[in-house]
């Protein structure tokens, strides 16, 4: 078949703080995308980590062959964020002039800045930065969509909705659905379809 | 995920029985075994410990049967004691130890390496390099265990059991098989007489020619496999996640032709006739392993072995510094460290654009490990500091394995006050020390904690020994109702079992009754009662005293997302800076979820995060913390 890749592989980052949905994004992204016939390998820091603490996964997408699950510095293509100083800290180790960002907007304070000994951006630094050093960037209210839906922790699929939509990647709404079909319960079907739909929206 | 390819590979062998102690990054393979254990007929537990869990399959093993068990690589120390007289009895129905190491120590507090036991124990080693290879080299390590009559070893790493990819699934058998145990032949013959480690003589000599059995069989294996060409400038010896890097490596140096990478599965006992064919190939040899450099060593000697044969070698790996001697590595360490010896380029200078990412970096607030909102943890750990801070007598707590490990990751938390952090069970088996060293002027109250499922894993007979020892301490546990850290797998404590059937739930506070510990309840989101109780076990000398602090995960699925309080700060109330109290809430007890307003200079509760636990309400000194009972729904 052609390569349906711009790239071979496609590297993604999804990266949130432990709690956000980090991992679920993930496996659903990577679900369709070996539905359609890719090698997907994933690397995922969880378990003490998911405590309060950055994680990230990486995704290598490829029509060939399986890639190690560690994405080599400065060769992420897409960062998908679900909270905006991680998408910086992703940026700053694996960012390149070509990465395209998507990043909900809503902050989770660190301890540290909670406590007053560090200082988070301004989300004009941030929406700044975001333009000095990405090919493309938009930032989604993914959270605020989320809890209109019912629950934040729905953000995760709002990003995955508004990444369908720009079509950097093989995936549309139909590949989402089959893949929440097999994956998440039939009560939450509804409310992650919706979510997907919003965030397709954003875009 | 890796860990589900495992799974696979299992029940592709035909397992029967699976029994393993959860640990990060090992415990979804259980998890994904108990799923299906009716409908493939298995028999799947969560043993009190890993000890326990290998006893439980060698069992199995002993009946014929085919089984497995399970660990991450604090456990294999664990176990290692029933190892080494195991391996010696031998095995008769296929049995694989699985240890889930951890390079790096994402999820640990060690990154203890147990390749080195299948050394001692003399028995094979495999690790898998892909997904698929992860589910293939299980379904061999059962068939490679019953050919030999000995437990074989699968090691995989975080980067494998934790990362996903694509496999591609065989067909599951349809046996059934009958257990059945024979002990009446000869103490000599291990198949058929009572399965025991003597005469030693015989059976150590037989447990080693089970070993050069496996050596031959892993001559010919698949699962080593060559890439490169025909005569490579140098030769990179790899196995487990350490290939994939490998081979990123060398594709992103462009050395396709100039360098071969020779990947093992089986690990030990090296295939000695494959490795002298490659590494006849060249004279620069570069290890990249993780970790300990266990194959580095054993790769030397088996060369030293043979200098006519295979010439002289210059070797790259942790022992000369090419690499790290501690972390996990990953593509661009191996790609650095082989550009260097290559002489090609690496990385291309800085530009522009890479100074921006430095400026970047710098702006970026750093991200704590913290106790999540609504945890328990943080709650028993302020009761605890108040108390000691209350009894004058600078006492401290000996911490243990579980969550609230993080009360030791950070000092400079003022109510963090663990200073011992070991293995499970430790942290009681230390205070029991602790406390007897007043004889030699060490007057310091002494606390020690675990967790619920600790508790049952290995810190009972450090209990029994602080009663019979007369050492006074006050011990308490942790008790959030599951073993939080890896996934809430039930334990001991409660009626699940892994399988999800009603089973007995060994009470914690009947078992410190038994030993007559003076035992005590509280839930520690009740800071008055709790402190309260401490401040008494505290005062009260020469006796083992016990406090169990019930309060379930805040991740729980039975709590998570559902809030028994709503919490707001009351502006009119909450003083600022012009407190008095320096921030408490904000700054000195770190809840994610209670935030600073930087315009309004007064505290903020993040209502998205806020698990509503309501134990914030209690410190505030202006009472500014306003919790309000959330109806249950």
């Amino acid at each position: 078949m052609k390569n349906l890749l711009a790239k071979d592989p496609t590297n993604v980052v999804i990266t949130g703080v432990g709690g956000q949905g980090n991992v679920m994004a993930s496996r659903v992204l990577a679900g369709m995308l070996v539905a359609k016939g890719f090698y997907v390998t994933i690397g995922e820091t969880f378990g003490m980590s998911q405590r309060g603490g950055s994680v990230m996964s990486h995704l290598r997408i490829s029509q060939k062959s399986v890639w190690s699950p560690q994405i080599p510095l400065g060769q992420a293509d897409i960062i998908v964020a679900l909270e905006p100083s991680e998408a910086l800290r992703v940026i700053s180790r694996y960012g390149n002039p070509d990465v395209v960002v998507l990043s909900n907007c809503r902050v989770v304070y660190p301890i540290g800045v909670i406590t007053g000994d560090d200082d988070y951006p301004s989300m004009k630094k941030v929406k700044d930065i975001f333009d000095k050093l990405t090919a493309s960037n938009r930032l989604v209210d993914a959270t605020s969509i989320a809890m209109e839906l019912g629950n934040p922790i729905l953000s995760n699929i709002v990003m995955i909705g508004a990444l369908a939509k720009t079509a950097l990647l093989p995936i549309d709404r139909r590949a989402f659905e089959k893949e929440i079909s097999r994956n998440v319960a039939a009560d939450k079907r509804g409310a992650n379809l919706a979510a997907f739909d919003a965030g397709a929206k954003m875009v | 995920m890796g860990n589900e390819a495992i799974a696979r590979g299992a029940l592709e062998a035909g397992v029967n029985v699976a029994a393993a102690y959860p640990g990060t990054p090992s415990s979804e393979i259980i998890e994904n075994l108990a799923a299906v254990a009716k409908e493939r007929n298995l028999y799947v537990e969560w043993s009190t410990n890993e000890k326990v869990a290998v006893e439980v399959a060698a069992a199995a093993s002993f009946a014929g049967l085919r089984s497995m068990c399970v660990m991450k690589q604090n456990g294999v120390n664990v176990a290692s004691d029933f190892l080494l007289h195991l391996t010696a009895s031998g095995t008769r129905g296929g049995i694989v130890l699985v240890s889930c190491e951890d390079p790096g120590a994402l999820s640990s507090v060690n990154e203890g390496e147990s390749r080195y036991f299948a050394r001692m124990l003399e028995i094979p080693l495999l690790e898998p390099a892909d997904f698929q290879e992860a589910k293939d080299l299980t379904k061999w390590a059962f068939e490679l265990s019953e050919k030999i009559h000995n437990i074989v070893m699968l090691r995989s790493v975080t980067r494998m059991s934790h990362a996903s990819g694509n496999v591609i699934c065989g067909k599951l058998p349809n046996r059934i098989l009958q257990a059945r145990f024979v002990y009446d032949g000869s103490l000599t013959d291990p198949l058929t007489g009572p399965v025991i480690s003597t005469p030693v003589g015989v059976k150590h000599k037989l447990q080693q020619d089970k070993l050069k059995t496996a050596k031959e069989l892993f001559e010919k294996s698949p699962f080593n496999k060559y890439i490169g060409p025909k005569k490579p400038q140098l030769l990179m010896i790899t196995s487990s996640a350490c290939f994939l890097y490998s081979k990123e490596a060398v594709s992103m140096l462009g050395l396709q032709k100039r360098v071969g990478i020779l990947k093992l599965g089986c690990t030990w006992p090296l295939p000695e006739k494959l490795l002298k064919k490659y590494l006849r190939l060249t004279n620069k040899i570069m290890i990249v392993e993780e970790v300990l450099p266990f194959m580095e060593e054993n790769i030397k000697v088996l060369a030293a072995s043979y200098p006519k044969e295979i010439g002289v070698k210059t070797f790259y790996g942790k022992i000369d510094g090419a690499f790290p001697s501690v972390g996990e590595l990953n593509p661009d360490m191996v790609a650095e460290a082989l550009a260097k010896i290559m002489k090609v380029k690496y990385k291309t200078p800085p530009t522009v654009y890479a100074q921006e990412l430095r400026k970047v970096a710098a702006v970026i607030p750093p991200r704590e490990l913290t106790f999540c909102p609504g945890c328990p943890h943080r709650a028993s750990f302020w009761n605890i500091n108040a108390a000691l801070k209350l009894d004058g007598r600078e006492g401290f707590i000996c911490g243990d394995i579980g969550c609230y490990a993080m009360a030791a990751l950070n000092p400079a938390i003022g109510f963090h006050t663990v200073r011992t952090l070991h293995s499970m069970g430790s942290g009681t088996g230390l205070a029991s020390g602790f406390a007897k060293l007043d004889m030699f002027g060490f007057n310091k109250p002494v606390v020690s904690v675990c967790g619920d499922s600790t508790f049952y894993h290995a810190v009972i007979p450090a209990l029994i020994n602080a009663r019979h020892n007369k050492a006074d301490i006050t011990f308490v546990v942790l008790d959030n109702a599951g073993t939080a850290m890896t996934g809430f797998q039930p334990h001991p404590g409660l009626t699940l079992s892994a399988v999800g059937e009603t089973v007995p739930a060994v009470d914690i506070g009947k078992i410190c009754e038994a030993i007559e510990a003076k035992v005590e309840v509280s839930d520690p989101f009740d800071l008055e009662t709790t402190t309260k109780k401490l401040n008494a076990f505290l005062a009260e000398k020469g006796k083992l005293k016990v406090l169990i602090l019930r309060q379930i995960c805040a991740l729980s699925p039975e709590k998570k997302g559902k809030k028994q309080y709503e919490i707001k700060v009351n502006e009119e109330f909450c003083l600022g800076d012009e407190c008095g109290c320096n921030r408490l809430c904000t700054r000195i007890f770190r809840c994610p979820a209670l935030t600073w307003d930087e315009a309004k200079k007064k505290a903020v509760v993040d209502e998205v995060i806020c698990a509503g636990c309501g134990f914030c309400a209690a410190i505030c000194p202006q009472n500014a913390i306003l919790k309000t009972e959330v109806a249950a729904s």
